[in-house]
């Protein structure tokens, strides 16, 4: 299990909530901050990475726990 | 301001009327790269929602003001918001209910022809994803070909044509859809047919499809000609000595791909011989009706696919190639990628798993993928 400064819980969000939500945590994170991000919604795999990599983050890892998804994504 | 829905059904109309539409698609590059909505008179924008949260200022000099925007993601989550924020800009779009997913499950009937004593042939072309159903209908009885998941839509249709629905029929075990065939025959009572070569792990009752089949709606007969290749139980139909259904054998613009059951080697010399002589051996009058097509140029005017099979041996490429090995290697070497989850999918019309209706939307996300050119 990684290490997270913040925590976001996006569970039961639709899409694009798990997104803004996340975009708006990270404007507040300092550079070389992790974020661990839990969603439900299936689609937000691909977006979080196509995200990440347009925002010049780093998506360090994910997990699936049951039906939730985990992202630890480092701001860049 | 509240902005405007656009339904699947009024998108699939005007792709199949040639209207011209722009799409601005928010879903990510892959997604929106993997699979779109296709159509003659469509142009296209491509930009992810996440790239758009800080406003739609800098899109707006990107959008034309002679044609109708569609704000199109992957349920329709994103799309409201984009178009939203552009109705903020003073830009009128609509977007797509239900996104990409609704997309993907839509089915618009289309005549294809008349049967005897008054009969009718349907096809339900369901046009994001590239699959063909049939029901043929006489005198108050109707059989299904190749249903797709959605299997009210041809209930209700059937109802709505007063016939009982008697023979349920797949021309294989699909690899890229989830079929509706044993949900249809168990509502109605139906008898559903399956090839026995192809259903070794199927865990449910069935009726044995055997070339030389005949089964009866009204006065239509419908007559089974085993076809392999595409899988190894793949059977074709002939309705009415008019019609020929190829399943995923023989298409308008391409054939049947052999390696979605794994076996693509074994299996080539039965696609050769089923497309170089069973058919050949067929009346070149015959309306060849697939179970798919691949790209939107295989539409007709009406939105039908179909062609004569006379015209198909002169014109389909993958029926011209008189080289053997030649032959062999195009439909073994450098094939498309495979459909979504083609395991899993294959698996669930084998009733040996059971997901969820949300997980078996999510499996047939994506093209058909079943054949090659």
């Amino acid at each position: 299990m990684m290490n997270a400064d913040k925590v976001l819980d996006a569970k039961g969000l639709a899409c694009p909530m798990p997104i803004v939500k996340t975009r708006k945590e990270m404007k507040a994170m300092d550079s070389g901050q992790v974020l661990e991000i839990l969603v439900t919604d299936k689609g937000a795999k691909a977006d979080l990475t196509a995200w990440a990599k347009s925002g010049g983050h780093d998506l360090l890892d994910h997990q699936v726990d049951g039906d939730v998804l985990k992202f630890w994504i480092q701001k860049g | 301001m509240a902005v405007k829905a656009m339904a699947a059904g009024e998108v699939a109309k005007k792709v199949i009327n040639n209207e011209p539409l722009f799409i601005l698609d928010v879903r990510n590059g892959d997604a929106f790269a993997d699979w779109k909505i296709e159509g003659g008179n469509i142009q296209y924008l491509n930009i992810p929602y996440f790239d758009l949260l800080d406003g739609v200022e800098e899109v707006v000099s990107d959008l034309p003001t002679d044609r109708d925007i569609l704000v199109v993601c992957a349920k329709e989550g994103s799309s409201i918001m984009v178009a939203e924020m552009l109705s903020e800009e003073g830009v009128h779009s609509a977007y797509l209910s239900g996104g990409m997913k609704a997309w993907s499950e839509h089915l618009e009937p289309v005549k294809v022809g008349d049967l005897k004593n008054g009969g009718e042939l349907y096809q339900f072309v369901r046009i994001g994803k590239g699959c063909l159903s049939y029901m043929a209908i006489s005198e108050g009885e109707a059989a299904v070909i190749d249903a797709t998941r959605m299997a009210d839509i041809f209930l209700d249709f059937a109802q709505e044509k007063g016939a009982v629905i008697k023979h349920v029929f797949d021309t294989h075990l699909h690899a890229d859809h989830i079929s509706g065939g044993r949900t249809i025959a168990e509502a109605t009572g139906a008898t559903y047919y399956l090839p026995p070569a192809d259903a070794e792990e199927v865990v449910f009752e069935y009726q044995a499809l055997v070339n030389g089949l005949e089964a009866s709606i009204g006065s239509t007969k419908v007559e089974a000609l085993y076809s392999p290749g595409h899988t190894i139980g793949s059977t074709s139909f002939i309705v009415d000595d008019q019609y020929l259904m190829t399943g995923d054998i023989l298409f308008i613009d391409s054939i049947g791909r052999p390696d979605l059951a794994g076996l693509a080697e074994d299996w080539v010399g039965d696609l050769r011989e089923s497309l170089y002589s069973r058919f050949q051996e067929l009346a070149g009058e015959l309306t060849v009706l697939p179970a798919h097509f691949m790209i939107i140029e295989e539409l007709n005017e009406d939105g039908s696919v179909s062609k004569k099979l006379g015209e198909l041996f002169k014109e389909n490429h993958g029926l011209n190639i008189s080289d053997e090995q030649e032959f062999r290697d195009m439909v073994t070497k450098n094939l498309p990628p495979q459909p979504n989850a083609y395991q899993d999918i294959r698996k669930t019309n084998m009733g040996k798993i059971t997901p969820d209706e949300e997980v078996q939307r999510e499996m047939e996300i994506g093209p058909n993928r079943c054949a090659v050119r």
